[in-house]
């Protein structure tokens, strides 16, 4: 039990329990602030993984703008605790909660069962997750991609402004 | 000797579960829509873990792209939250059903 492990386990602990409770929160700000410390659980697991740029995008963009968005609609809302979180025992609950067991396990035996051989030791270059081998993909191999999603940011923007403006 | 990646995958697993059982489970659209980031976040997880195990940084690049995806995503979607709000006055996904028949 290295270090490291221990603390993937502890990290991994908060992740599972922020994630849980977010998703039983009634009131939508609280769910929201879960899901912020789930992310900065994600955070720190890429910092754990040697992805140095990924781990501050991760906090900038998700937690800094995606989640504060989302807070924004919640208070522009105004909306109120959610009165129960299920009314009565629904089916469609019951079923959700059977087929998402069944999705879990399905996953687990995909990843887990008939190793046709062990995986290879990691070999992570030390320069992996750094800023410069990110920014030459980038511009090199991914260059299509990255001026393809300029445009879809700019239709993003031109659609959220025009959705949600208001039409006299 | 580093985290084994298995425990990243079935990290991963669990996570993505979570929230399409959050998917499922909650009537208000804004929670529904951040268990879907958290389906998202757990998809970048299991990519960053294999572009570290493998020495590739493709999987990172492809998180990069996700993280773009996943913002546009938010801004419109939220703005469709918005407009839904203006007309029904309601955000609870069992009211909004004037296209069923």
């Amino acid at each position: 039990m290295t270090p490291e492990i221990l603390l993937f386990f502890f990290i991994a602990a908060i992740a599972v329990a922020t994630a849980v409770l977010m998703v039983l929160q009634r009131n939508p700000v609280m769910s929201a602030i879960y899901l912020i410390g789930n992310f900065f659980c994600l955070a720190a697991f890429y910092l754990l993984l040697r992805a140095q740029l990924l781990a501050v995008l991760q906090v900038a963009v998700y937690t800094g703008a995606i989640m504060v968005l989302v807070i924004f609609v919640i208070m522009l809302l105004n909306l109120g605790n959610e009165a129960q979180l299920l009314e009565h025992f629904s089916l469609k609950a019951g079923v959700g909660i059977a087929l998402v067991c069944g999705l879990l396990l399905e996953i687990f035996y995909v990843v887990f069962a008939d190793k046709p051989s062990a995986l290879p030791a990691p070999l992570t270059p030390s320069n992996l997750g750094t800023v410069e081998s990110i920014g030459s993909a980038l511009f090199g191999k991914f260059l299509l991609p990255f001026e393809v999603t300029s445009i879809l940011l700019l239709a993003a923007i031109v659609g959220a402004v025009v959705l949600a403006k208001k039409h006299n | 000797m580093s985290v084994p990646l298995p425990y990243y995958l079935g990290l991963s697993a669990i996570l993505f579960t979570v929230g399409v059982a959050g998917v499922l489970i909650r009537r208000n659209a804004i929670v529904v829509f951040m268990c879907i980031e958290l389906m998202l976040n757990s998809v970048n997880l299991m990519l960053v873990a294999f572009s570290s195990y493998l020495g590739d940084v493709t999987g990172q690049v492809l998180v990069l792209l996700v993280m773009a995806v996943a913002a546009a995503e938010a801004a419109v979607g939220l703005a469709i939250v918005i407009a839904l709000f203006r007309n029904s006055r309601t955000v609870n996904i069992n009211e909004i059903n004037i296209l069923k028949w």
